[in-house]
């Protein structure tokens, strides 16, 4: 059952839920300390940890994830290396350029360049993060307009180069995946609160 | 205008008489939320949220008048009501793009819907179809504009080309309902936002001098600059301080740099800004930013047979595009080693400024840009004032359109800007050669007769004549009749016939013979039939004068006698006289360097022609920064030293490393900011102490102007008759620039890059039977050139013009100094 424990209270008192540990008096003399040691040397603890593992050993029922065979699920909320996602009906890029996340970013590591396209639209033609200068904060995601730049589940960051990770090519959703309905919408840093609808104000409309 | 005493929101503050009250209290640093109002321009009343309460009526802070005693309340719960829904009728089917607007966050839609704390919609109306369009340098979205209208108001008000105005928006109404339950200031506002947009007045594009100052004023990112548009986000750059490097205004602004790209991190200029309030740029100014010489090195070997170069040499070319600091480094070296200091058009500035003085009494002309803004009388002579110097004819259209001003401006080249300022602007296209017959001309109508030379006086009075003329007077007559009326006789009941005198005035046309007083000055500068009445009329009420003086006098054969007649003008005439200098730095070189008429035998040429050049234009023997790569200080028109800043990197040899091999001493150029000659006007200050920017109250706080020396006189205030023999006639072209272009450097600029040619007017080329294009051979006494011919719009009359910006064609060696030459252009 949950319990909430009065933490704030730091003053020890009766009814605070703190209370002072028995702790033996550190051994003074020489002779103590060695008798110390003698004592846990000798105590039989030792036996106790390696009977657990004989014990689980032989029963062959080991809990251990066998990575890199196997990897655990992550939290949504967990930042991993960014991705930038498409819009699922036309395919065209999330990002728009506003430069948020370039301005928001507390290590400054993230640059993009933009230009005018044959549309009239905004176009991104460049995006990079520096990994090596990134700290994963995830505040690109969250102040992320449009859902574009979100950090994905790619946790592995072993490579020759950093930049591997982060040229825009490999970052964006390939075309091919988005078709196969494989781009992964994250519920983590950056999307929509849950039940966000209920806080906006309509604005009229006259037709 | 006298001070006076206003309250606002219970603080007393001082200001002058007739000042709006929005001025005042911005000055004060009071805030009045207002959107639609620039300083120096007119009210336009568009947006409405300027209201304020003063003495419990309430008005509108951007064109009511302070009175002594006011008691002006800033916010009533009124007001907060109004100004609320204002801002929602501005956000009314604003799209909501501002990721991507250009304006990104410098906007003050953004601004004031926050500031006032819209957070809900009340209003709605259908949306209209608004297509964006390109005019060239500017792309106007009329999705985002909310009809402020400061484009229009800044055109025509400050730049003079009224290249703007509001069309049909062809919406639906408002709905009624509306118009019962919504403020009522915030209904007129939307009322007029809802029926218009802003279009050239050209039609698809616009036709004006490109000045950009539309988008500089505009406050969403409905106007922008084509350029930059999606480039970058405001945020991202660094501003750098600078002052305009491209001609004698010394405008200020700011360079916006920032990393060219991911692959580049080089820093690069994106575009210019300006203090649009306090300060306007050209389009040479806004567009000419990226004329850098990017040298990434140090070239030892060129730096090498630099040295060896200045030791062989006995002379040093160069132009006046150079800092106060450069100037002074090549008058110390020509103190060490007495160099020649060859720059034509300097030393012909300086001549005449002796020459000025040797009557005014002081160094420097009396007059700056200031004093034209405030004037109510604007002349300008000898100077194609658009091109010469942008920020002087936008002083004078200032001028005429803010204090209902009248101006003349004598120019052998017509010129349809000009024109197109005011109605109360005349032209008078006198011949070449005759710029001293307009001199004369003030002197004669504004001297003080009392206190001028006598000789002078009786001089002009030679042109006086009286002759009998014909004029035309409507008289009020008084014509007494005899009228029989039929009366009813009241106590018989019969109608009677009564005769009765009635006096009545008629109007009446009388031709009438009188004596009027012909100057003969009129007919010799060719100023109409007409133009003594224009001038009676202009000089109705006017207060404050203001003469401009230009380069076509300082190269005009009689250049002393022009200076000494402009002497005349600011001793004996209530004009204030501002000269307007060459290129960017003429009156600073002129005031530091002792200037040589005649080269030597080996000659270094710094950004011009040389046996060994320093170009900051690239492809010289040796690199040397662009003005936008320096710190350095620049003397303006307003004999102002303006500091300015390096926007960009430069890696090479700069002058001082050269002067410091020759023997001087300084580790940066800018150690000799405090050396300019105090003897000339200058102060001995650190460059790192002068200020860079503007007031709220509009003040200018940049850098310090020159202290105008007084030099002694020796009391001869003869001058010489001018020879009305001399006015050249025939085919004659000019040596000017056209608009957007002052030298090499503003060609350089990725946006102004063009070649030059043959600039002609309309109707020349359809009197000569020449199109765009063709190729003329243009001869003169001096020499002979073939070049292409091109249209130019902003002309009009039989002029044409050779430009000096593109260093392909050396315009300089067809003339011989004076800017008109006679000429023979054949088709080839």
């Amino acid at each position: 059952m949950h319990h909430e424990e009065p933490f704030k209270d730091r003053n020890v008192s009766e009814n605070s839920a703190y209370y002072y540990v028995d702790i033996e008096a550190y051994p003074e003399t020489g002779w103590d300390k060695f008798k110390q040691v003698v004592k846990r040397t000798f105590s039989g603890e030792l036996f106790v940890g390696l009977w657990v593992v004989l014990r689980e050993m032989i029963k062959f029922d080991i809990h251990t994830v066998q990575y890199p065979k196997e990897k655990l699920p992550i939290g949504p909320r967990y930042r991993a290396v960014h991705k930038l996602l498409r819009l699922w009906e036309s395919g065209y890029e999330r990002c728009i350029g506003c430069g948020l996340c370039e301005k928001i970013c507390i290590s400054d590591c993230i640059r993009m360049d933009t230009r005018i396209d044959e549309n009239s639209r905004k176009e991104v033609t460049e995006y990079s993060i520096n990994l090596g200068r990134c700290i994963f904060c995830g505040y690109c995601a969250e102040v992320c307009p449009e859902l574009a730049i979100v950090h994905g589940p790619r946790y592995e960051n072993a490579s020759e180069q950093r930049a591997h990770f982060v040229i825009k090519d490999d970052m964006l959703t390939p075309l091919d995946l988005l078709k196969a309905g494989e781009q992964a919408e994250y519920p983590g840093f950056g999307a929509i609160i849950p039940g966000s609808d209920a806080s906006v104000k309509k604005t009229p409309l006259a037709y | 205008m006298s001070d006076i005493t206003i309250t606002i929101d219970g603080r007393e503050i001082r200001t002058q008489e007739g000042e709006y009250i929005l001025n005042a209290a911005r000055s004060n640093g009071i805030f009045i939320p207002a959107i639609c109002y620039l300083t120096r321009c007119s009210p336009t009343l568009a947006c409405r949220i300027c209201l304020v309460e003063a003495d419990g009526k309430q008005v509108y802070a951007c064109n009511a008048k302070a009175k002594e005693g006011m008691n002006v309340t800033t916010t009533t719960p009124n007001i907060e009501a109004e100004r609320r829904a204002i801002m929602e009728v501005y956000d009314v089917n604003h799209p909501l793009e501002c990721g991507v607007c250009d304006q990104s966050g410098e906007c003050e839609l953004q601004n004031y819907t926050l500031e006032i704390g819209v957070d809900a919609q009340s209003y709605s109306i259908k949306d209209t179809h608004k297509p964006a369009q390109d005019w060239g340098f500017i792309h106007y979205d009329p999705a985002l504009c909310i009809m402020c209208e400061r484009c229009i108001t800044v055109c025509k008000d400050m730049i003079g080309d009224a290249a703007l105005s509001t069309v049909a928006r062809g919406s639906d109404a408002i709905e009624a309902e509306f118009k019962e339950t919504m403020p009522k200031d915030a209904y007129a506002m939307w009322n007029k936002l809802n029926k218009s947009l802003i279009a050239p007045n050209a039609g698809d594009t616009l036709d004006c001098t490109n000045c950009g100052e539309c988008s500089a004023v505009c406050p969403v990112g409905a106007l922008v600059s084509s350029d930059y548009q999606y480039t970058s986000n405001a945020w991202e750059h660094q501003q750098i301080p600078a002052t305009c490097a491209h001609c004698s205004a010394g405008c200020q602004l700011s360079y916006d740099i920032k990393h060219t790209s991911i692959a580049n991190p080089e820093d690069k200029i994106y575009r210019v800004k300006n203090e649009w309030n306090y300060v306007s740029l050209c389009g040479a100014g806004r567009y000419g930013y990226d004329f850098e010489n990017r040298v990434a090195a140090k070239d030892e070997a060129a730096f090498e047979a630099a040295v060896a170069a200045f030791k062989k040499a006995d002379t040093i070319a160069f132009t006046s595009t150079i800092t106060n600091e450069e100037a002074l480094i090549l008058q110390k070296l020509k103190a060490k080693y007495g160099y020649r200091l060859i720059n034509e058009e300097a030393r012909v500035f300086k001549n005449f400024l002796d020459s000025y003085s040797a009557i005014s009494g002081q160094k420097l002309y009396g007059g700056d840009l200031k004093q034209v803004h405030e004037a109510d009388f604007v002349v300008s002579i000898g100077s194609a004032l658009k091109t010469d110097n942008p920020n002087a004819r936008f002083a004078m259209n200032n001028a005429l359109s803010m204090n209902k001003g009248a101006g003349l401006y004598f120019h052998p080249v017509a010129d349809p800007v000009i024109q197109g300022m005011s109605k109360n602007v005349t032209q008078i296209q006198h011949a070449p050669m005759m710029e001293e017959a307009a001199l004369y001309l003030i002197l004669d109508l504004f001297g003080d007769k009392a206190a001028m030379p006598s000789d002078l006086v009786t001089y002009l009075a030679g042109f006086h004549s009286t002759k009998t003329v014909t004029v035309e007077e409507t008289v009020d007559e008084k014509v007494t009749e005899t009228v029989v009326k039929k009366v009813l006789n009241e106590e018989t009941g019969v109608e009677e016939e009564v005769s009765e005198e009635v006096t009545k005035t008629l109007k009446k046309k009388v031709s009438k013979e009188v004596d009027v007083d012909d100057n003969a000055l009129f007919g010799l500068l060719n100023a109409g039939d007409k133009f003594a009445e224009t001038l009676e009329k202009y000089l109705a009420k006017k207060e404050k004068f203001a003469l401009m003086v230009g380069p076509d006098l300082y190269t005009h054969p009689n250049t002393a006698n022009c200076a000494r007649l402009v002497g005349l003008i600011e001793k004996y005439t209530a004009f204030s006289v501002t000269m307007i200098p060459d290129l960017s730095n003429t009156l600073g070189v002129a005031m530091i360097c002792d200037l040589d008429s005649a080269a030597g035998s080996y000659s270094i040429g710094y950004n011009t022609a040389g046996d060994f050049t320093l170009s900051a234009l690239g492809g010289g023997d040796l690199d040397m920064p662009a003005l936008n790569q320096q710190e350095g200080t620049l003397t303006g028109i307003d004999k102002r030293v303006n500091p300015t800043n390096a926007a960009l990197t430069y890696g090479g040899y700069v002058l001082n490393d050269i002067a410091n091999a020759l023997g001087l001493s300084a580790r940066y150029t800018v150690e000799y900011t405090k050396q300019l000659p105090v003897s000339a006007g200058f102060k001995a200050l650190e460059f790192d102490t002068l200020p860079n920017h503007y007031t709220n109250s509009g003040e200018e706080v940049r850098g310090y102007v020159m202290e105008n020396m007084a030099v002694t006189t020796n009391g001869d205030e003869s001058v010489a008759p001018f020879d009305a023999e001399a006015a050249v006639c025939g085919d004659v072209v000019y040596l000017a620039n056209p608009v957007l272009q002052f030298s090499a450097f503003t060609a350089r600029a990725h946006q102004l890059q063009s070649s030059g040619g043959l600039y002609a007017s309309a109707a020349y080329m359809a009197a000569n039977g020449l199109g765009e294009g063709d190729l003329v051979r243009v001869k003169t006494e001096k020499g002979q050139m073939e070049v292409k011919v091109i249209a130019d719009g902003k002309i009009d009359g039989n002029i044409p013009y050779l430009p000096t910006f593109d260093s392909s064609i050396n315009s300089d060696a067809l003339f011989d100094g004076y800017r008109f030459a006679t000429v023979s252009i054949q088709k080839v």
